[in-house]
Order: C-alpha cells, then sequence, then structure tokens
C-alpha cells in the first residue's frame, strides 16, 4: 500500500465512482433497512426534474414504479434528467445518473457496469425490481445509441 | 384467552416456514391472500407419495397405480365433504382458479353464449374472473355488464338487480374480494340471478378458507376454489359443477384420460369429471390437497374464522390508532365493507407503497403491494395499488403489534 493516490484521468472516474458505490454499499454489510434508507437519501441528490419533461414519452417502459429519464446532448456529451414517484427506486436512478451524466455516447454504450453484480443488486431489490433496474439501464444506453448515430 | 393462544401457538408449530430470520428479523407472513403456507402434514403427504407410492392413476394394473388411485380419489371425497357438493363426479381438478374459470367460460360459455347475451360480473374481480369473459363474449358477441361498488367496497345490489333480465345467461362473481376482503351476499346473488334466468360461478379463491362451503345451501351452478389458499400445494384447483351443467358442456381440452374410445373417425368422450380432467393430473399434489383439508376440518372453519377477524379488527383498530396519534389522516383504509375476510388494503399517504412494502419486507414482514390484479378495482379507488395485509389462524396478536409499529416507524419518510 501506497500513501500517494495515483493521479486519475477523467476516463477512469467510471471505474472510480462504481468502486465508492460498492464501497459505500459493503458498510451497510447486508442489512437491508440500511441500505434501503441510504438508497433513498442517495434518491434525494439528482437535481429536480421540471415537471414539463415528466410526460408519458420519457417514462421508462418495464419498470412497476413510474421512472422518468429526459435526455439532452451539449458538447458531445448526454446528460441526463432523471426522476421517480417512489423514493427507493429514485436511489436507484441516482446511481446510474451518478456513472453516466455527462458521459459521451461510448462511454455509456462499452463502459462495464461493474457494481451491480457486486453490491449484490438483484438479492437486495428482488427480481421484479432488477427488471425495472435493466430497462432504465437499456433506455439510458438507446438514448446514448441515438445520439452516437446522429452524431456520426 | 389463555386456551385460544395456546391453540394458536400449537397451530404455529405445524407450519415449519414459519420459524426462521427474514433480513435478521423473525418472519411474520401477512401475505397470506397470496398464498397460505402448508402444514407439516402437507409437506409429508407429498415426500410421501414420491418415495412411495408414485404411479400414473386409474389404468395402470399394478399395486402403486392402485394406491395412488386410491390416494387421488380420496381427495375428490374430502372436496365433496368440504364444499357439500351432492355427488363426488361433480367435483372437477384444475390447475387452480384461474384454469377453473376459463373452463367454464370456454366450454359452457361457447355451447351456451350467443350474440347478444349478456354476462355478468362485478366491480371488485380478480382478473382471472375478467379476461376469460371478455375473451368469450368477444368470441359469442356477448355483452359484459358489470356491477359498480360503493366507497366502502360493497356492491351495489340495486344496481345488480337492474342489470339483470331475460338478456343475462351467466353471472360469475367473486365471492370474497382479494384486494379489499369485502363478502359478497352470493346466496342473494345467485338467487336473483337464478330467477332472471341465468347460471352463476363463485370464484371462492379468497373465501373458502375462511367461511364454511355449501354448494347445495348456496344453490350455485359452479364454485371454483384454490389448494394454495387453502393450506395445499400449489397446481391445483377445484372446480365444483352441477352435474346436468356439466354433462351438458363440451370437453374442455381434448387428451388422454377424457377419452371413452379414439378412433380417427371419431372420439367418444369419458363421463364426468374424468371428460374435464385431459392429460396426467398433478397426482402429488391433489393426495397432499387431502392432508391441508383434514387441517382446516381439524381446527375448525369457526375457530379459524374468529381467530382472523380478531387479527382483521385488531390491526384496523390500530391503523386509525396511528391517524388518531397523529391528528390527521396519514393512513387511509381502502375496503370497508361491514362484511369481510382478514384482508385490510391501505395506502400510507405521501408514500409509495412500494417503497412501503420493501421497508416492511426489511423489517421481516411480507406484505403484498400493487393493484393485487385488480386494476379496475384500483381504477376506482383512484389508485395506482395499495399495501394489503391478509391475515391466517397461524398468525398473532403480537404480530400485528411488531407490524404496526413498523409502520409507525415509516411514516417520517411519508412526505406530507
Amino acid at each position: 500500500m501506497h500513501n500517494n493516490k495515483p493521479v486519475k484521468t477523467v476516463t477512469d472516474s467510471i471505474t472510480d465512482i462504481q468502486n465508492e458505490i460498492i464501497d459505500n454499499f459493503s458498510l451497510f454489510e447486508g442489512d437491508m433497512e440500511s441500505t434501503l434508507f441510504y438508497l433513498m437519501d442517495l434518491g434525494k441528490k439528482i437535481p429536480a426534474m421540471p415537471a414539463a419533461h415528466k410526460t408519458d414519452e420519457f417514462i421508462v417502459k418495464g419498470c412497476q414504479s413510474k421512472v422518468w429519464v429526459y435526455p439532452t446532448f451539449t458538447d458531445g456529451k448526454v446528460q441526463f434528467e432523471a426522476d421517480s414517484n417512489t423514493e427507493i427506486t429514485k436511489g436507484l436512478v441516482y446511481l446510474l445518473w451518478s456513472i453516466w451524466n455527462n458521459r459521451t455516447p461510448e462511454e455509456i454504450l462499452n463502459r462495464e457496469l461493474f457494481f451491480i453484480d457486486k453490491i449484490g443488486m438483484s438479492r437486495m431489490i428482488g427480481s421484479q425490481r432488477s427488471n425495472g433496474f435493466a430497462s432504465m439501464i437499456k433506455q439510458m444506453k438507446l438514448y446514448a445509441l441515438a445520439y452516437k448515430n446522429s452524431n456520426n | 384467552m389463555q386456551s385460544v393462544a395456546k391453540d394458536i401457538q400449537y397451530i404455529r408449530s405445524q407450519f415449519p416456514i414459519l420459524h426462521q430470520q427474514v433480513n435478521g428479523k423473525p418472519l411474520i407472513y401477512f401475505d397470506n391472500a397470496a398464498t397460505t403456507q402448508k402444514p407439516q402434514a402437507v409437506i409429508d403427504a407429498l415426500l410421501n407419495y414420491y418415495t412411495t407410492h408414485n404411479a400414473n392413476i386409474h389404468r395402470a394394473a399394478h399395486t402403486l397405480a392402485a394406491r395412488s388411485t386410491e390416494l387421488f380419489e380420496a381427495t375428490r371425497k374430502s372436496v365433496q365433504r368440504f364444499i357439500n357438493a351432492r355427488e363426488v363426479e361433480e367435483c372437477i381438478f384444475t390447475k387452480g382458479v384461474t384454469e377453473a374459470i376459463n373452463l367454464v367460460a370456454q366450454t359452457w360459455g361457447r355451447k351456451f353464449l350467443t350474440a347478444g347475451d349478456e354476462v355478468i360480473i362485478t366491480g371488485m374481480e380478480h382478473h382471472s374472473n375478467i379476461v376469460p369473459w371478455q375473451m368469450i363474449c368477444e368470441e359469442a358477441g356477448a355483452v359484459l355488464k358489470v356491477v359498480p361498488i360503493n366507497d366502502a367496497g360493497e356492491l351495489m345490489m340495486d344496481e345488480y338487480e337492474k342489470l339483470l333480465s331475460s338478456k343475462t345467461k351467466f353471472v360469475s362473481c367473486v365471492w370474497a374480494s382479494n384486494a379489499l376482503g369485502t363478502i359478497n351476499p352470493v346466496k342473494e346473488i345467485i338467487r336473483k340471478a337464478h330467477a332472471a334466468g341465468a347460471k352463476v360461478l363463485l370464484d371462492g379463491a379468497q373465501a373458502c378458507s375462511h367461511i364454511e362451503v355449501d354448494v347445495q345451501d348456496l344453490d350455485c351452478d359452479f364454485l371454483a376454489l384454490s389448494s394454495h389458499k387453502l393450506y395445499g400445494p400449489t397446481g391445483v384447483g377445484v372446480l365444483y359443477g352441477k352435474r346436468e351443467l356439466l354433462e351438458a358442456m363440451p370437453p374442455y381440452q381434448g387428451g388422454g384420460e377424457m377419452i371413452r374410445e379414439v378412433s380417427f373417425e371419431g372420439t367418444t368422450y369419458n363421463d364426468i369429471p374424468y371428460k374435464f380432467e385431459a392429460g396426467t393430473p398433478n397426482i402429488g399434489d391433489v393426495i397432499a390437497f387431502k392432508h391441508a383439508l383434514d387441517f382446516v376440518n381439524e381446527t375448525g372453519k369457526s375457530t379459524i374464522a374468529a381467530h382472523e377477524h380478531e387479527l382483521l379488527k385488531h390491526c384496523v383498530d390500530g391503523l386509525n390508532r396511528i391517524n388518531s396519534e397523529a391528528n390527521k389522516q396519514i393512513i387511509t383504509l381502502v375496503g370497508t365493507a361491514a362484511e369481510k375476510v382478514s384482508v385490510q388494503s391501505f395506502v400510507i399517504n405521501g408514500m409509495h407503497h412500494f417503497d412501503a412494502g420493501m421497508m416492511l419486507d426489511a423489517k421481516g414482514i411480507a406484505v403484498r403491494t400493487g393493484h393485487h390484479c385488480t386494476q379496475p378495482l384500483m381504477k376506482h379507488f383512484g389508485l395506482e395499488g395499495t399495501i394489503r395485509v391478509s391475515f391466517s389462524v397461524y398468525n398473532s396478536k403480537e404480530e400485528v403489534d411488531v407490524f404496526l409499529d413498523a409502520v409507525r416507524s415509516l411514516l417520517k419518510f411519508a412526505q406530507q
């Protein structure tokens, strides 16, 4: 172990954010209640989404609770606004938002989301929400793909 | 009351699944309307069947087959007694209530419904008593009518009477609502339907574990019930039908067991009940189902109902107390009918039911959240879904108290 932290490049931060998520979840040692409280707190960190963007067009299909994702594309990067009508789901949305907001379409499409298995997501949220979570990932990737294609 | 508590302790001891921790807390299972847990005798019967008796029933010439057949038909006799059917042949095994209703819709409906006929259901039906009728009505050109409900979640019987006419051919009605707990006045419903010349099917999925069943006294034409909501295995249901109706109905599925003679020129069908039991049935689960019925009979429906009502009242009083402590309505009860089985739906205002359900689960408390397969009913109440607790004979007042404390602890997350 060495004290000098290596200088992190911008392209590493997707890995760093995921490692941080893994570290934070490990603190709860599998305690469901604290994990849920933590997720609900995380949900509060997503910037408020304008009500005008919460239309049916931007609802993520396949989620039992309502999840809205509204994308924009500036300077070659994708920005996401996101919200949910349930607090725990909003925490899940935050995790994706924290990793993918303001990234290039290529980063969103190509970088692996390794934190999901590492934090035991499916055991934590059950299979139904896991399917919903997969739908969020798919939808955000579809937006990234559309921007990538429009850019070429 | 000591003896009741002791009885409950003895009953609980028969359900091995209850004695475990979930998420580090003792399991409190309040999702009994979805499925009840199974007593040891049912689990033992399944194990015993596969370790000592397993054989295909009704035809083979060997001892195991004879034993299996005897056990299988013994369950049918138990079912007959359980619902007081006139004849054992009037009890058909299905894979559940859903299949039982589909069977009637696809056979009776296909033969007897014609364009312009009307089928009546109610506003509190499970999807399984809506969709089969929509399908056959569309096919036959018949019209589906719905009896509306009031704000307490009770059928508006005056509206029902207005819907009945000479066009009404069939009434398919839930006996006790899975989402609200409402017990419908089925005897009156049946009497009035018969007066209009219509046949009646009762969806007994929720009712049969709480209420004494006597199909002759009810005079229902069909009754569907589910094993797994009656302490028995999943994958087994019963369709009761009056003999003359079952005999007049065409078969549901073709295959083995349901035939008398098959040739390429044509096939003659077996007698009831076998006419409706094509293929190898769910032998092991049907055999084990008898032990579930034995459990209910030994425990006694009146004991079960009395205990469950006490739990329901304790829960409703507790939820109401949370409102009065807070001096405002934080909790809204959904389904406040006068006559109910031990089911209570509610919402915590300012909190999504999914969040509440997950947080209760984290405390080891299993509840159901969502629309409970009754989307039209939820729409009536202007809700996407509710939190639903449903009690069984093995639940205790102490568990209800733990649940009420858990609900209290959630309120700080509600956005007021």
